[in-house]
Protein backbone atom coordinates (compact mmCIF):
# COMPACT_ATOMS: atom_id res chain seq x y z
CA UNK A 1 0.00 0.00 0.00
CA UNK A 2 2.70 2.40 1.11
CA UNK A 3 4.47 1.65 -2.31
CA UNK A 4 1.67 2.82 -4.24
CA UNK A 5 1.08 5.82 -2.05
CA UNK A 6 4.50 6.37 -2.79
CA UNK A 7 4.30 6.83 -6.07
CA UNK A 8 1.06 8.50 -6.51
CA UNK A 9 1.49 12.40 -7.94
CA UNK A 10 -2.01 13.11 -6.36
CA UNK A 11 -1.66 11.44 -2.76
CA UNK A 12 -0.14 14.50 -1.45
CA UNK A 13 -2.59 16.57 -2.60
CA UNK A 14 -5.70 14.64 -2.02
CA UNK A 15 -4.38 14.37 1.51
CA UNK A 16 -3.99 18.02 2.00
CA UNK A 17 -7.25 19.55 0.52
CA UNK A 18 -9.75 16.45 2.19
CA UNK A 19 -8.01 17.21 5.31
CA UNK A 20 -8.82 21.14 4.82
CA UNK A 21 -11.54 20.42 4.11
CA UNK A 22 -12.53 18.78 7.17
CA UNK A 23 -11.04 21.66 8.83
CA UNK A 24 -13.47 24.31 7.04
CA UNK A 25 -16.33 22.12 7.97
CA UNK A 26 -15.17 21.30 12.09
CA UNK A 27 -14.61 25.24 11.95
CA UNK A 28 -18.01 26.27 10.52
CA UNK A 29 -19.58 23.45 12.98
CA UNK A 30 -18.10 25.26 16.27
CA UNK A 31 -16.97 28.32 15.20
CA UNK A 32 -13.79 28.84 17.81
CA UNK A 33 -10.94 30.29 16.59
CA UNK A 34 -8.57 27.05 17.56
CA UNK A 35 -10.07 25.36 15.25
CA UNK A 36 -8.46 26.96 12.65
CA UNK A 37 -8.43 24.57 8.94
CA UNK A 38 -4.82 24.88 8.49
CA UNK A 39 -3.98 23.78 11.83
CA UNK A 40 -6.74 20.93 11.42
CA UNK A 41 -5.28 19.70 7.92
CA UNK A 42 -1.48 19.72 9.09
CA UNK A 43 -1.82 17.55 12.02
CA UNK A 44 -4.39 14.91 10.40
CA UNK A 45 -2.30 15.21 7.51
CA UNK A 46 0.63 14.25 9.34
CA UNK A 47 -1.01 11.92 11.20
CA UNK A 48 -2.52 10.10 7.98
CA UNK A 49 1.22 10.04 6.59
CA UNK A 50 2.69 8.40 9.99
CA UNK A 51 -0.03 5.66 9.82
CA UNK A 52 0.76 5.28 5.97
CA UNK A 53 4.20 4.85 6.45
CA UNK A 54 5.18 7.44 3.99
CA UNK A 55 8.22 9.84 4.83
CA UNK A 56 7.30 13.46 3.95
CA UNK A 57 9.78 13.84 1.11
CA UNK A 58 7.44 11.51 -0.74
CA UNK A 59 4.52 12.96 0.39
CA UNK A 60 6.17 16.65 -0.93
CA UNK A 61 6.43 15.23 -4.43
CA UNK A 62 3.22 15.82 -5.48
CA UNK A 63 1.58 18.07 -2.21
CA UNK A 64 4.48 21.00 -3.78
CA UNK A 65 2.70 21.75 -6.19
CA UNK A 66 0.09 23.46 -3.86
CA UNK A 67 3.07 26.05 -2.54
CA UNK A 68 3.87 26.62 -6.10
CA UNK A 69 1.42 29.03 -6.38
CA UNK A 70 2.33 30.71 -3.58
CA UNK A 71 4.06 33.35 -4.60
CA UNK A 72 1.65 34.42 -7.17
CA UNK A 73 -0.74 34.50 -4.82
CA UNK A 74 1.33 36.60 -2.04
CA UNK A 75 1.48 39.20 -5.36
CA UNK A 76 -2.10 39.65 -5.55
CA UNK A 77 -2.06 40.73 -1.49
CA UNK A 78 -1.61 43.82 -3.44
CA UNK A 79 -4.90 43.90 -4.72
CA UNK A 80 -7.07 44.28 -1.70
CA UNK A 81 -4.74 47.12 -0.59
CA UNK A 82 -4.96 48.75 -3.39
CA UNK A 83 -9.20 48.59 -2.98
CA UNK A 84 -8.49 50.50 0.18
CA UNK A 85 -6.03 52.76 -1.06
CA UNK A 86 -8.70 55.75 -0.42
CA UNK A 87 -9.13 54.90 3.16
CA UNK A 88 -5.22 53.89 3.59
CA UNK A 89 -4.71 57.72 1.99
CA UNK A 90 -7.20 59.46 3.95
CA UNK A 91 -5.37 58.13 7.49
CA UNK A 92 -1.90 57.61 6.03
CA UNK A 93 -0.34 58.91 9.19
CA UNK A 94 -2.01 56.87 11.74
CA UNK A 95 -1.39 53.64 9.65
CA UNK A 96 2.09 54.31 9.19
CA UNK A 97 3.09 55.62 12.52
CA UNK A 98 1.12 52.76 14.46
CA UNK A 99 2.24 49.90 12.01
CA UNK A 100 5.59 51.25 11.98
CA UNK A 101 5.33 51.36 15.75
CA UNK A 102 4.24 47.85 15.84
CA UNK A 103 6.35 46.43 13.83
CA UNK A 104 9.56 47.77 15.55
CA UNK A 105 8.01 46.32 18.94
CA UNK A 106 7.78 43.18 17.62
CA UNK A 107 11.14 42.57 16.04
CA UNK A 108 12.75 44.11 19.32
CA UNK A 109 10.46 42.09 21.87
CA UNK A 110 11.46 38.84 19.98
CA UNK A 111 15.27 40.02 19.85
CA UNK A 112 14.90 40.35 23.65
CA UNK A 113 13.52 37.60 24.20
CA UNK A 114 15.59 35.28 21.87
CA UNK A 115 18.50 36.50 23.52
CA UNK A 116 16.86 35.64 26.88
CA UNK A 117 16.30 32.17 25.86
CA UNK A 118 19.57 31.93 24.59
CA UNK A 119 18.74 30.85 20.76
CA UNK A 120 20.89 30.09 18.18
CA UNK A 121 21.06 32.46 14.85
CA UNK A 122 19.05 29.86 13.39
CA UNK A 123 16.26 29.59 15.79
CA UNK A 124 16.02 33.82 16.20
CA UNK A 125 15.75 34.59 12.26
CA UNK A 126 13.24 31.73 12.40
CA UNK A 127 10.75 33.49 14.60
CA UNK A 128 12.05 37.06 13.93
CA UNK A 129 9.14 37.75 11.36
CA UNK A 130 6.60 35.33 12.86
CA UNK A 131 3.85 38.75 13.45
CA UNK A 132 3.65 38.72 9.74
CA UNK A 133 1.74 36.85 7.39
CA UNK A 134 2.89 33.56 6.59
CA UNK A 135 4.07 33.88 2.73
CA UNK A 136 6.22 36.79 3.81
CA UNK A 137 7.23 35.62 7.35
CA UNK A 138 8.55 32.40 5.40
CA UNK A 139 10.32 34.18 2.68
CA UNK A 140 12.07 36.53 5.47
CA UNK A 141 12.57 33.38 7.25
CA UNK A 142 14.47 31.92 4.58
CA UNK A 143 16.29 34.53 2.95
CA UNK A 144 18.30 34.78 6.75
CA UNK A 145 18.71 30.92 7.26
CA UNK A 146 16.17 30.28 9.14
CA UNK A 147 13.49 26.84 9.10
CA UNK A 148 10.66 27.88 6.89
CA UNK A 149 8.36 25.40 8.64
CA UNK A 150 8.72 26.56 11.53
CA UNK A 151 8.17 30.14 11.15
CA UNK A 152 4.60 28.76 9.18
CA UNK A 153 3.65 26.86 12.62
CA UNK A 154 5.05 30.24 14.93
CA UNK A 155 2.99 32.63 12.48
CA UNK A 156 -0.52 30.07 12.74
CA UNK A 157 0.42 29.77 16.61
CA UNK A 158 0.71 34.01 16.87
CA UNK A 159 -2.33 34.36 14.39
CA UNK A 160 -4.80 31.96 16.35
CA UNK A 161 -3.53 33.80 19.66
CA UNK A 162 -3.97 36.92 18.55
CA UNK A 163 -7.65 36.49 17.26
CA UNK A 164 -8.67 34.35 20.81
CA UNK A 165 -7.62 37.09 22.70
CA UNK A 166 -7.84 40.28 20.64
CA UNK A 167 -11.34 41.21 22.53
CA UNK A 168 -9.60 41.70 25.95
CA UNK A 169 -6.54 42.64 25.18
CA UNK A 170 -8.14 45.85 23.68
CA UNK A 171 -10.54 46.00 26.20
CA UNK A 172 -7.70 46.10 28.61
CA UNK A 173 -5.24 48.79 26.79
CA UNK A 174 -8.77 51.12 26.78
CA UNK A 175 -8.43 50.71 22.24
CA UNK A 176 -11.89 51.87 21.33
CA UNK A 177 -11.24 53.57 17.85
CA UNK A 178 -12.38 51.32 14.99
CA UNK A 179 -9.35 52.37 12.80
CA UNK A 180 -6.97 51.59 16.07
CA UNK A 181 -9.04 48.34 16.70
CA UNK A 182 -8.39 46.91 13.50
CA UNK A 183 -4.43 48.25 12.87
CA UNK A 184 -3.64 46.63 16.12
CA UNK A 185 -5.28 43.60 14.75
CA UNK A 186 -3.69 43.21 11.21
CA UNK A 187 -0.27 44.72 12.82
CA UNK A 188 -0.15 41.68 16.25
CA UNK A 189 -1.84 38.95 14.22
CA UNK A 190 -1.91 39.28 10.13
CA UNK A 191 -4.67 37.35 8.40
CA UNK A 192 -5.96 35.03 11.52
CA UNK A 193 -6.25 38.69 13.30
CA UNK A 194 -7.86 40.21 10.47
CA UNK A 195 -10.75 37.54 10.59
CA UNK A 196 -11.92 38.90 14.27
CA UNK A 197 -11.26 42.45 13.34
CA UNK A 198 -13.90 41.57 10.75
CA UNK A 199 -16.31 40.52 13.15
CA UNK A 200 -15.90 43.79 15.16
CA UNK A 201 -17.15 45.90 12.02
CA UNK A 202 -16.47 46.90 8.39
CA UNK A 203 -14.03 49.58 9.07
CA UNK A 204 -11.65 47.86 11.45
CA UNK A 205 -11.88 45.07 9.06
CA UNK A 206 -10.38 47.06 6.36
CA UNK A 207 -7.78 48.68 8.64
CA UNK A 208 -6.71 45.33 9.79
CA UNK A 209 -6.64 43.87 6.28
CA UNK A 210 -4.15 46.94 5.28
CA UNK A 211 -2.02 46.14 7.97
CA UNK A 212 -0.94 42.81 6.81
CA UNK A 213 0.75 44.11 3.71
CA UNK A 214 1.87 47.16 5.31
CA UNK A 215 3.50 45.21 8.06
CA UNK A 216 4.87 42.72 6.25
CA UNK A 217 6.69 45.40 3.94
CA UNK A 218 7.92 47.21 6.75
CA UNK A 219 9.54 44.17 8.31
CA UNK A 220 11.19 43.38 5.11
CA UNK A 221 13.03 46.59 5.24
CA UNK A 222 13.76 46.24 9.18
CA UNK A 223 14.60 42.17 8.58
CA UNK A 224 18.07 42.80 7.07
CA UNK A 225 18.92 45.09 10.40
CA UNK A 226 17.65 42.66 13.37
CA UNK A 227 18.79 39.68 11.57
CA UNK A 228 22.27 40.83 12.09
CA UNK A 229 21.83 41.55 15.73
CA UNK A 230 22.12 38.36 17.31
CA UNK B 1 -9.86 34.27 -21.92
CA UNK B 2 -10.11 36.61 -19.24
CA UNK B 3 -9.00 34.24 -16.39
CA UNK B 4 -5.68 33.16 -18.78
CA UNK B 5 -5.15 36.71 -19.49
CA UNK B 6 -5.47 37.68 -15.75
CA UNK B 7 -3.24 34.32 -14.69
CA UNK B 8 -1.03 34.77 -17.44
CA UNK B 9 -0.15 38.71 -16.45
CA UNK B 10 -0.10 37.07 -12.29
CA UNK B 11 2.74 35.06 -13.33
CA UNK B 12 4.84 37.72 -15.44
CA UNK B 13 4.91 39.50 -12.11
CA UNK B 14 5.92 36.56 -10.46
CA UNK B 15 8.53 35.98 -12.94
CA UNK B 16 10.01 39.54 -12.90
CA UNK B 17 9.85 39.06 -8.71
CA UNK B 18 12.15 36.24 -9.29
CA UNK B 19 14.18 37.98 -11.31
CA UNK B 20 14.69 40.51 -9.34
CA UNK B 21 15.44 38.36 -6.56
CA UNK B 22 18.36 36.67 -8.39
CA UNK B 23 19.97 40.07 -10.13
CA UNK B 24 19.66 42.20 -6.46
CA UNK B 25 21.75 41.50 -3.61
CA UNK B 26 18.78 42.59 -1.00
CA UNK B 27 17.44 39.44 1.25
CA UNK B 28 13.59 40.42 -0.39
CA UNK B 29 11.57 37.61 -1.80
CA UNK B 30 10.59 37.58 -4.74
CA UNK B 31 6.66 38.09 -3.64
CA UNK B 32 7.38 41.25 -2.04
CA UNK B 33 8.99 42.38 -5.31
CA UNK B 34 5.99 41.23 -7.37
CA UNK B 35 3.86 42.73 -4.55
CA UNK B 36 5.25 45.94 -4.95
CA UNK B 37 5.74 45.98 -8.88
CA UNK B 38 1.61 45.08 -8.74
CA UNK B 39 0.56 47.89 -6.36
CA UNK B 40 2.98 50.57 -8.06
CA UNK B 41 1.21 48.85 -10.92
CA UNK B 42 -2.16 49.88 -10.46
CA UNK B 43 -1.76 52.61 -8.96
CA UNK B 44 -0.12 54.29 -11.52
CA UNK B 45 -2.79 52.85 -13.97
CA UNK B 46 -0.23 50.64 -15.91
CA UNK B 47 -1.88 47.25 -14.43
CA UNK B 48 -5.65 47.96 -14.41
CA UNK B 49 -7.44 46.47 -11.94
CA UNK B 50 -9.53 44.19 -14.22
CA UNK B 51 -6.84 42.32 -15.42
CA UNK B 52 -5.85 40.93 -12.33
CA UNK B 53 -9.26 40.90 -10.13
CA UNK B 54 -10.53 37.66 -10.23
CA UNK B 55 -7.83 35.30 -10.72
CA UNK B 56 -6.48 37.24 -7.83
CA UNK B 57 -8.81 37.37 -5.46
CA UNK B 58 -9.33 33.73 -5.98
CA UNK B 59 -5.78 32.86 -5.28
CA UNK B 60 -5.78 34.47 -2.07
CA UNK B 61 -8.67 32.95 -1.05
CA UNK B 62 -7.12 29.53 -1.46
CA UNK B 63 -3.87 30.71 0.00
CA UNK B 64 -4.10 28.69 3.25
CA UNK B 65 -3.85 25.17 1.02
CA UNK B 66 -0.63 26.32 0.20
CA UNK B 67 0.94 26.50 3.42
CA UNK B 68 -0.38 22.93 4.27
CA UNK B 69 2.91 21.12 2.47
CA UNK B 70 5.68 24.23 4.31
CA UNK B 71 3.73 23.03 7.64
CA UNK B 72 3.45 19.21 7.19
CA UNK B 73 7.30 20.18 6.87
CA UNK B 74 7.16 20.31 10.82
CA UNK B 75 7.77 16.15 10.41
CA UNK B 76 11.29 16.15 9.35
CA UNK B 77 12.02 19.92 11.36
CA UNK B 78 10.71 18.20 14.40
CA UNK B 79 14.14 17.58 15.81
CA UNK B 80 14.45 21.16 15.43
CA UNK B 81 12.22 22.34 17.08
CA UNK B 82 11.41 20.10 19.77
CA UNK B 83 14.14 21.55 22.12
CA UNK B 84 12.81 24.91 21.72
CA UNK B 85 8.97 24.13 21.86
CA UNK B 86 8.66 26.26 25.55
CA UNK B 87 10.46 29.16 23.79
CA UNK B 88 8.86 29.42 20.33
CA UNK B 89 5.15 29.39 22.45
CA UNK B 90 6.05 31.56 25.27
CA UNK B 91 7.46 33.64 22.66
CA UNK B 92 4.98 33.93 20.43
CA UNK B 93 2.09 34.37 23.12
CA UNK B 94 4.26 37.51 24.59
CA UNK B 95 4.88 39.48 21.81
CA UNK B 96 1.10 39.00 20.26
CA UNK B 97 -0.09 40.87 23.45
CA UNK B 98 2.82 43.66 23.38
CA UNK B 99 2.40 44.25 19.11
CA UNK B 100 -1.77 44.43 19.82
CA UNK B 101 -1.49 46.91 22.72
CA UNK B 102 1.46 48.95 21.27
CA UNK B 103 0.27 49.09 18.00
CA UNK B 104 -3.74 50.05 18.93
CA UNK B 105 -2.37 52.45 21.55
CA UNK B 106 -0.04 54.23 19.41
CA UNK B 107 -2.95 54.41 17.06
CA UNK B 108 -5.55 55.63 19.68
CA UNK B 109 -3.37 58.41 20.98
CA UNK B 110 -3.00 60.10 17.30
CA UNK B 111 -6.07 59.69 16.81
CA UNK B 112 -7.17 61.51 19.88
CA UNK B 113 -5.02 63.76 19.26
CA UNK B 114 -5.68 64.83 15.55
CA UNK B 115 -9.29 65.18 16.52
CA UNK B 116 -8.51 68.13 19.30
CA UNK B 117 -6.45 69.52 17.04
CA UNK B 118 -9.52 69.73 14.39
CA UNK B 119 -12.28 70.91 17.16
CA UNK B 120 -9.82 73.68 18.11
CA UNK B 121 -9.29 74.64 14.66
CA UNK B 122 -12.78 74.90 14.32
Amino acid sequence: MSDYLSSSLFFGVTVSLITYWIGLLVKKRFRLALFNPLLISVALTIIILLISDVDYATYNDGAKYLSYLLTPSTICLAIPLYQQLEILKKNLKVVMISIAAGTFSSLFSILLLSIAFGLSHEQYVTLMPKSITTAIATGVSGEFGGIAAVTATAVAITGILGNVIAESVLKMFKINHPIAKGLACGTSAHAIGTVKAMELGELEGAMSSLSIAVAGLMTVLAASVFANLW
Amino acid sequence: MKYLKQFAIIIVISFIGELLNYCLPFPIPASIYGMVILFIGLITGIIRLEWVKETGLFLIEIMPIMFIPICVGLMDAWGNIAPIWFPVVFICAITTVIVMAITGRTAESILRRDKKKEVHHE
